[in-house]
């Protein structure tokens, strides 16, 4: 075996002076911003009553409780699950039915191609902007207040929360339409309305028709999550048992939880295939 | 002024028509159908709901003037008139914030350190087996599929009430997210650089630091910004299930019907989460422009 020969460092280190000579200041970077957010974390730990021995004890209750979880097991209260997993999927269906209803006209005034003036889009913008802001759990607990404890809370906090999402998503699709349609349907002497019906819905329809399917899919989660304060469905019944320490009952609704979940999943994507072909989705 | 428009001869036209309209009315009936279809759903999804449309509008009265009182102060003057009075609350909720924003940045670490470990054995192109892969895939899928709140409801019970059951709750959830997340970084990088690293006697570790990471870094520091930012949020209403931050006081002032409180906090948290958004934003500009630069 004959031996490679020596590389030339020191060609090397001519040719390539920003590779051997970087500036103190560019090699510390890394090491000192790495640092800085190690100590914030430490001081997190600290900050927040972390303890090594609270930590462990807490891990060894909770391989207790997942032994307590072994096997899932819905005692005689399947029925009443099943009622409330029927709940969870018609509070996501109609919260995102009702939130794409009533922000399709409102992203057309959110949109730089209908509203050219940024004086009416602005609050128009800052408004969807500011429910994005509140959680949909804290939606919740508002409506309950107005409509009362039960599934109808929950349909109307998810309705609230994604007008906001579904607000900004919709005048963004609306915003990247074609022009050219628009201009044709203008020049053969249509009106405004003539414009967004024939220009801009038959480009932007598909687009957000594959969002809204989508959030079902995402509100299934927020639907599950929402019962816990109250607003129906079967996050109730998954904090009710949580309470009372049934642990079996607990895993096996969480495992209702991930089927159903998975099932939207599969479904949603197969309507969205169907809905804008097999191109990229969201 | 001539009109230059050719009519067709009235035979051909007919059959132009007629297709047009049999292609026309078999895309109609569709569209009817999936409507029928989609209104019945939504029929048995709104009784499924107990939607009561009664109730609604009887009650919408107190939606639109619960904002009205959540703006007015005790004294029945508009909350901005006397900020003072407002905000009293000002440095316990300010302090509150602080904790949330901690719970969400110790939470975010710790998952994104353990999702960065976990990532490589998830992605197709770097795991070293494929029976590891699909364990680590699926454990990462039950981690985000199970929403973080339900994690925080059982850690109370475990750890105790307090700040630790939010944070190990949100840790938990951003593995999954974030696993999922770099894999598919990872997934679409270059391999040839892996390919070079190898040939030279590297070992496992040795390829995934030297001809990964680098391609990998900016991705993945992006990605965990945003999930910070998402993170904030999440952190916001731990608080309701008893898992630390400014969502305790929250909940008791939305129950107890201190209604000036409410408006109060909820424009802290707003304004709280902009800042970060804004934050965030900036820091992701500053690391991809670097990067081009590169």
């Amino acid at each position: 075996m004959t031996e490679s020969p020596k590389p030339d460092f020191e060609g090397l280190r001519a040719r390539h002076p920003e590779v051997f000579d970087r500036p103190l200041s560019a090699r510390l970077a890394t090491p000192t911003m790495m640092i800085a957010a190690f100590s914030v974390f430490v001081f997190g730990l600290i900050d927040l009553e972390f303890s090594p021995s609270r930590f462990f004890s807490g891990l060894h209750q909770l391989g207790w409780i997942a032994l307590m979880m072994i096997p899932p097991d819905p005692g005689s209260s399947l029925p009443v699950y099943l009622v409330a997993l029927g709940e969870t999927l018609s509070i996501a269906l109609l919260g995102t039915t009702l939130a794409a209803v009533f922000a399709l006209p409102v992203s057309l005034l959110a949109a730089r191609n209908i509203v050219p003036s940024s004086i009416f889009r602005f609050p128009v913008r800052r408004f969807l902007d500011s429910i994005r802001g509140v959680d949909t759990l804290i939606w919740a607990l508002v409506w309950i207040n107005v409509v009362g404890l039960g599934p109808f809370a929950g349909v109307l906090a998810i309705a609230v929360a994604d007008f906001g999402a579904f607000g900004k998503l919709f005048s963004e699709a609306i915003e990247a339409a074609d022009r050219k349609q628009v201009e044709g349907i203008r020049a053969s002497g249509g009106n405004a309305l003539h414009e967004i019906r024939f220009g801009l819905m038959p480009q932007v329809l598909p687009v957000i028709a594959g969002q809204v399917l989508y959030f079902i899919e995402s509100n299934t989660r927020s639907a599950t999550i929402i019962g816990i304060v109250g607003a129906g469905g079967i996050g109730l019944q998954l904090a009710e048992q949580i309470r009372v320490l049934e642990w079996q009952k607990v895993s096996f609704l969480i495992l209702m939880i991930l089927v159903a979940v998975a099932a939207i999943d599969w479904i949603s994507s197969k309507l969205r295939f169907a809905i804008i072909g097999r191109r990229a989705v969201v | 002024m001539t009109i230059a428009v050719s009519i067709l001869p009235a035979q051909q036209l007919a059959v132009l028509n007629d297709a047009y309209r049999k292609a026309v009315a078999r895309k109609r009936l569709r569209f009817a159908l999936a409507t029928a279809v989609f209104v019945a759903t939504l029929i048995i999804a709104a009784v499924g709901a107990e939607v009561n449309l009664r109730t609604f509008f009887t009650h919408f009265g107190n939606f639109v003037s619960y904002f009205d009182r959540v703006l007015t102060l005790e004294d029945g003057t508009r909350v901005w008139t006397n900020i003072g009075e407002w905000l009293w609350g000002w440095q316990k909720w300010s302090l509150l914030l602080g904790e949330t924003i901690l719970i969400s940045y110790v939470g975010t670490l710790a998952g994104a350190v353990l999702a960065f470990a976990l990532n490589f054995l998830a992605a197709e192109n770097t795991a070293p087996a494929a029976w590891l892969r699909i364990l680590v895939k699926r454990f990462l899928e039950f981690c985000r599929t199970v929403p973080d709140i339900v994690f925080a409801l059982i850690f109370v019970i475990a750890f105790g009430l307090g700040p630790m059951a939010g944070v190990l709750a949100i840790t938990i959830h951003c593995i999954g997210a974030l696993g999922k997340q770099y894999s598919e970084i990872v997934e679409n990088i270059d391999m040839r650089p892996v390919e070079g690293v190898r040939s030279t006697g590297a070992g496992w570790i040795s390829c995934m630091r030297f001809a990964v990471l680098p391609q990998v870094a900016a991705g993945f520091a992006g990605y965990t910004l945003l999930r910070f930012e998402i993170n904030v949020r999440g952190a916001s209403v731990m608080g309701f299930v008893g898992a630390g931050g400014i969502g305790q006081e929250l909940v008791v002032a939305i129950r107890k019907f201190y209604y000036s409180d409410v408006s109060a906090i909820l424009l802290m948290i707003v304004l709280t989460v902009f800042v970060i958004d804004i934050g965030t934003g900036w820091i992701r500009g500053r690391l991809f422009g670097r990067d081009r630069h590169a």
